[in-house]
Parts: C-alpha cells; sequence; structure tokens
C-alpha cells in the first residue's frame, strides 16, 4: 500500500468551496450528511479548513475573483488532495460558461480527480462519485 | 475604543443569489460596525439574458437560486406574460402555485434546520431536513428533479400534474402537518431558543420601511407585505388563505411568521388540488405567437420576499434587457441595523434570520488572507499581539462586559 | 383610488416636470419625468404617499441612459415607475440614498455596470467589479452605430 492510498483509506474530510453557483449543489452537499443518507456513518465529515481536508469539493462556475481564491486554497490544502467538481458548472460551466465574468472551469484552474454531472447531482450521485474515487487506484 | 478586532465571515456564502464578505468590526464580543463585500458570485445573469430566447431564459433565471428556483421563472413568466398580454388556463394557474407553495414549504423546512445549525441547536437542524426529503420526493414525481425543476414555460407550464397522482401528494402533505406540528412545538416551546433568539436582530417597523425589506423578513416586523395578495397571480387569488405577520420583528418573530406560513402553504396546495380535480387533465398551455414591443414587470413571491423581473421587449425573440430583483438584494443590507450592538454570537444568527440560507459555517472560519487585503501575521505577530491586549485589559482593570 | 387617477394626479401635481404619462395595464404605470425632478417626485412618492422603492433598472439605448426607478403601491399593487432619460456622454443624476437606504447598493451596481454618476451618493464604493473587472470598463454598455 503506498502513502496515497494509506492517507485515503478511512474517514476522508472534505473542505466544501462553493464558487459562483446557484447553491443547488451546496444543498445537495449538506443533504448527504443530514439523516436520510448520512454520510458520517462512512467517516466523511465536513470541516472548517482546507488544513484539515483530504477532499475538496468545487462546485458553481469560477469566476475571475474566485479565481485567485481557489488557487489559493488549493496552495494551502495539505498534499496529497483529491478535487472534486460537482455539478455541470463545476465540470464545463454549463450555462454560465459564456458568462463574461466566468474563469473557466474547475479543471482549467487546479488539477481535478474525479468529475460528478448533473444539475444537481442527486446525493446518491455524490455519494457514489465519492465511493468511486476512494476506490481509485 | 478605537481598537477593533475584524471578523470575516465569508465571502463564500452560496446559498443565495448575492454571495459575499461580512466584516464584522467587533469591540470585545460586541459587533460595532459591519462591511460587506460582495462579487463573488457575481455571473452577469442580466447580460447573459439578452443572449437568450425566451424559452431558454427560463432554465437561466431558474439558477438564480436554487432554492428560489421556482419564484424567479414565476416572476420572469408573470412579466412576459404581461408583455404578450396573455391570460394562463386555470389548471396551469394551479400547477403553478402548488409547484410555489411546495417551494416555500422546502425552503422554510431547509430555513428552521439552518436557523438551528446556527444556534448549534443541531438537533432541530437534523429533524427540519429529515422532514424536507419527503418534499423533494415530492418534486422529483411530478418535475422530474429535485431541485430546479423546468417548469414553467411562457403561456402555461411544460407538465401536468396527473389527477392519479393528486392522492399521493396529499398523503405527503398530511404527513408534513404533522411534522410541521412537532417542529414547532420542539422551536416555539423551546426555553433555551426563546432565550437565544428573543429580542435579537430587532428590525423597527421603520427600519423595513427605510430598506424597504421584503418577505418574511417585514412580515416578521408587523409590515403586511405580501405579494401574493396584494398584486396577485396565479392561482392565488382562486383559495383561501391568510397573510401571517408578527410583532416584535426579533429572529423569533421571523421564526414564528415562517413556522406558521408552512400551514398556510400547505393548505394553499389542497386547495389547488381541489381545483386541479375540477379542470380538464391536459389543459395546460396556450398558445404564444410573438412577444410583442413593450415593457412589462412581473412580481411573485418567494420564500424569502418580492421577487421582481423588469423585461423590455424589442419584437425579437430574446429580452432587450432583463432586470432581476432578487429578495435578499433589499433583505440583507437590513444588516446594518439588525447586528450592530449585538456580540458575536448574535449576529451570525441574526444575519441568518432574513435567510439569506447562512449553511455555509464551514467557510466562515478559513482564512482567506487575501481577500482581507491585510497584512498577514505570524504566529509570533499574534502572540505578542495577544500579550499587549491583556496588558492593556489588565491597565484598565475593567473586564468585557 | 382608480390606478388612472392616481398617475393622472401625481402627473398634474408635477405638471412642468412630466414630459408623458402612460398605464401599461391596470395595475402598473410609467411617468417620464425630467431627471433633475426625480428627487422631488421620488421624496413625494416615499414620504407622503407611502410608496416603497423596489429597484432602478438602468437600460442603455440609442436615447442615452436610462433609468426607471420602480415604487410599489403595496396596498393597491400598482408598480408606478419613474422614467428618466440621461445624457449620453456624461450621465449622471441626484442619488435617491440620502431619502432612504434600500437604493444605496443599487446605485452602486448601476454605476459600475453603465457608469452612470450619482452625485451625493453616501458611499460610493466598488460593490461587485472588484477582481471581475476593471476600473473605468462598463460591460453593460452597448455599441451603437
Amino acid at each position: 500500500m503506498g502513502f496515497k492510498d494509506y492517507c485515503f483509506r478511512k474517514s476522508l474530510w472534505v473542505f466544501h468551496f462553493g464558487g459562483a453557483s446557484c447553491n443547488n449543489c451546496d444543498i445537495e452537499i449538506l443533504d448527504c450528511l443530514t439523516p436520510r443518507h448520512d454520510l458520517e456513518r462512512f467517516g466523511i465529515l465536513l470541516v472548517g479548513s482546507i488544513r484539515h481536508a483530504d477532499v475538496l469539493l468545487v462546485n458553481g462556475s469560477i469566476n475571475t475573483r474566485d479565481k485567485d481564491r481557489l488557487i489559493e486554497l488549493y496552495r494551502q490544502a495539505p498534499k496529497p488532495i483529491l478535487v472534486v467538481a460537482i455539478g455541470a458548472c463545476g465540470c464545463t460551466g454549463g450555462i454560465f460558461a459564456e458568462s463574461l465574468t466566468f474563469a473557466g472551469p474547475v479543471d482549467a484552474i487546479i488539477p481535478v480527480d474525479a468529475y460528478i454531472p448533473g444539475c444537481p447531482p442527486k446525493p446518491e450521485a455524490i455519494i457514489a462519485g465519492i465511493v468511486k474515487l476512494a476506490g481509485k487506484k | 475604543m478605537s481598537r477593533k478586532t475584524l471578523i470575516p465571515i465569508g465571502p463564500y456564502h452560496p446559498l443565495q443569489e448575492e454571495p459575499e464578505l461580512f466584516k464584522l468590526f467587533c469591540d470585545g464580543e460586541i459587533v460595532r460596525d459591519i462591511k460587506w463585500e460582495t462579487g463573488y458570485n457575481h455571473r452577469s445573469i442580466e447580460k447573459l439574458s439578452e443572449s437568450k430566447t425566451y424559452d431558454q431564459v427560463f432554465f437561466l433565471v431558474e439558477r438564480i437560486c436554487g432554492i428560489c428556483s421556482t419564484s424567479h421563472p414565476f416572476a420572469f413568466a408573470n412579466a412576459v406574460e404581461e408583455i404578450a398580454g396573455i391570460e394562463i388556463t386555470d389548471r396551469a394557474k394551479y400547477i403553478r402555485s402548488i409547484i410555489g407553495e411546495l417551494e416555500r414549504l422546502h425552503s422554510h423546512l431547509l430555513w428552521v434546520g439552518l436557523a438551528g445549525h446556527f444556534l448549534g441547536y443541531n438537533t432541530v437542524f437534523m429533524w427540519a431536513w429529515k422532514y424536507r426529503e419527503p418534499v423533494l420526493d415530492l418534486f422529483e414525481m411530478i418535475t422530474g428533479n429535485r431541485n430546479s425543476y423546468a417548469m414553467f414555460k411562457v403561456g402555461g407550464v411544460r407538465r401536468d400534474i396527473e389527477n392519479s397522482k393528486i392522492p399521493v401528494i396529499r398523503k405527503v402533505l398530511s404527513d408534513a402537518r404533522k411534522k410541521i406540528d412537532l417542529l414547532a412545538g420542539a422551536v416555539m416551546d423551546d426555553p433555551v431558543i426563546h432565550a437565544r433568539t428573543k429580542g435579537v436582530g430587532v428590525l423597527t417597523r421603520q427600519d423595513i420601511i427605510d430598506y424597504a425589506a421584503v418577505g418574511p423578513t417585514a412580515r416578521a416586523s408587523g409590515v403586511p407585505i405580501d405579494i401574493r395578495k396584494d398584486d396577485p397571480y396565479a392561482a392565488y387569488p382562486l383559495v383561501n388563505w391568510k397573510v401571517i405577520t408578527a410583532e416584535g420583528g426579533d429572529v423569533f418573530a421571523k421564526a414564528e411568521v415562517r413556522l406558521l406560513e408552512m400551514y398556510e402553504s400547505v393548505s394553499i396546495i389542497e386547495q389547488c388540488l381541489d381545483g386541479l380535480e375540477k379542470v380538464r387533465e391536459g389543459d395546460i398551455t396556450v398558445k404564444v405567437n410573438e412577444i410583442p414591443e413593450g415593457i412589462g414587470a412581473g412580481r411573485a413571491e418567494a420564500p424569502r420576499g418580492e421577487v421582481f423581473h423588469f423585461v423590455v421587449s424589442d419584437g425579437s425573440n430574446s429580452p432587450a434587457r432583463h432586470k432581476i430583483r432578487a429578495p435578499s438584494y433589499v433583505n440583507i443590507a437590513t444588516f446594518k441595523k439588525s447586528c450592530i450592538g449585538q456580540t458575536i454570537a448574535d449576529a451570525t444568527i441574526s444575519l441568518a434570520a432574513v435567510d439569506p440560507c447562512y449553511c455555509c459555517t464551514e467557510r466562515m472560519a478559513a482564512a482567506y488572507d487575501v481577500s482581507s487585503g491585510k497584512r498577514l501575521l505570524n504566529a509570533n505577530d499574534l502572540i505578542a499581539l495577544s500579550l499587549k491586549r491583556t496588558e492593556e485589559i489588565r491597565k484598565s482593570g475593567a473586564g468585557h462586559e | 383610488m382608480e390606478t388612472e387617477e392616481v398617475i393622472e394626479n401625481i402627473a398634474k401635481k408635477f405638471i412642468s416636470d412630466t414630459v408623458a404619462f402612460d398605464l401599461v395595464k391596470s395595475r402598473r404605470g410609467i411617468i417620464t419625468i425630467r431627471h433633475t425632478a426625480l428627487t422631488a417626485i421620488a421624496e413625494y412618492l416615499y414620504r407622503s404617499e407611502g410608496y416603497r422603492f423596489i429597484i432602478a433598472s438602468a437600460l442603455h439605448t440609442r436615447r442615452g441612459f436610462e433609468i426607471y426607478s420602480h415604487f410599489s403601491m403595496d396596498t393597491s399593487g400598482l408598480i408606478l415607475s419613474l422614467h428618466v432619460i440621461l445624457d449620453k456622454e456624461k450621465p449622471r443624476i441626484e442619488s435617491l440614498s440620502n431619502m432612504f437606504s434600500a437604493s444605496n447598493w443599487i446605485e452602486r451596481e448601476m454605476h459600475e455596470l453603465f457608469g452612470i454618476d450619482f452625485l451625493n451618493h453616501p458611499n460610493q464604493e466598488k460593490l461587485i467589479s472588484d477582481g471581475n473587472w476593471a476600473e473605468g470598463v462598463y460591460p453593460y454598455r452597448k455599441e451603437f452605430k
């Protein structure tokens, strides 16, 4: 088992970054933690600081003002870190890709490990994405 | 005292259209001034809208705010139908109102949960969000998606609610009513919640008028503004309901208004379902030929207050100008009145009370050094500063209030 | 009072400043006024008649910069829009923010998006443009041939 696998073997701690989103994805992420889906069973926890996180969830289209903050957060994150782009906006820019302040989808700014498409993705889809990510070698 | 600590809240605050960074200037525990920055979520929707056709704009305005994803299309439809002089069918009116009220139900449940979360009362958070799930399931059954329903179009709605689905909806509603009873009981009679919310974040009638606040924020201060009554649209004039107001203007009054509004919503939906059974199935759209030149203003009552869309048409197939005003735009500004003079712990719930959906506590504590533009301090600086401050307090001989 | 009457009364009261008035629908009215009279009429609506300020919409058209200030009468459901047309080169108008705080943000926003100057605004700071586009760039302006 390599160091990276060792790091991501148990309890993934998640930091959530919402860009210029419509907040549907944000709600669905929170929804994963509430009784119906209850991700905390698996030790998955939303944390308040990127310095404690194993996973960085990014949703929403990234505008020029957010871009620097996202890069800064990625720089501050303890490595190795997994980056997940959530929702149509995070993956491609979605309906806001033509906006004049759009600074690119997430993978144009920082490296991305997994994409969870949907507008918004259902909590089940988010869980499936995280499970796939955990099993990725 | 001239020395003030800056506490940033934000900047990522995505549960609303306008996320921003709140800078609380604090003196000890007391908030002395509040400043805010926004632009983190600027997507130029008004500009984008000018490049889309009227049918496409619905999908765009739906994505202004995920929680109000029916109120914006609602107001836009009202504005465009006003320009074109379209009168929609009764069935479409009922369906629109049902979707609007279901949205209010899920949004208020979401708010109650988040308010509990802000008070550090996570039991309420978990309960409310658990009770919200059946409403979302209902949405999935009716529209095909849990959020962003894509139900509206100019001249009616896209999908019908078949009469065969009505018993299922009724069942969920009667269950929901019991759950709201439970929740209302837990919130309204809890001494801890009383202690945390009564007399906190008070907005007077004059503040509401000065800031032109709308929705539950205004109604909790005894200003009975409700667009559903004042400027009736869709099926609201066809059913019986009342505007909920409260006196006091504090956080508790706002919670009370929202909890009681949920009962009204359930009753409106039930009456709309009665109406739905009386009209012919499938009669959901009228033919729209073109949108003529003209000016239209459309309003709808979102869970947070009045949504206002102003559309200027030049006779082409996309709007020449489309101005959008979401309720939070005016409600957030009242923070300047409700938070100053409070402690930091009370300021967060006062901020949350107007329902900008303040769920991103996770991001509150993160150190966004670049955003404040302040020079970063290292650990030694911080220790030196805290020693200095302790020394000052000791000298002045006074503890905190 | 009927909507028509309301609008006519206001137009009569400020007869020297009114350019045109128009009843769009039973609960919508537009009064085109001289831009110098906006504060006086807005003050009358807000203080004497109890109107609520909703928002202001700016437009860039061939005629110049136009602003619709929307007011709502909540007891009758009337939306009354005060329409002013500003200069093409140097659009400027007196701010309403000293009268009510509700127009504070929208005036700053219009300044950033259209470059309209609001005179005597209490704090005309940046609202949304910081980091998104440079100062002196007004993205909502249009090019007319």
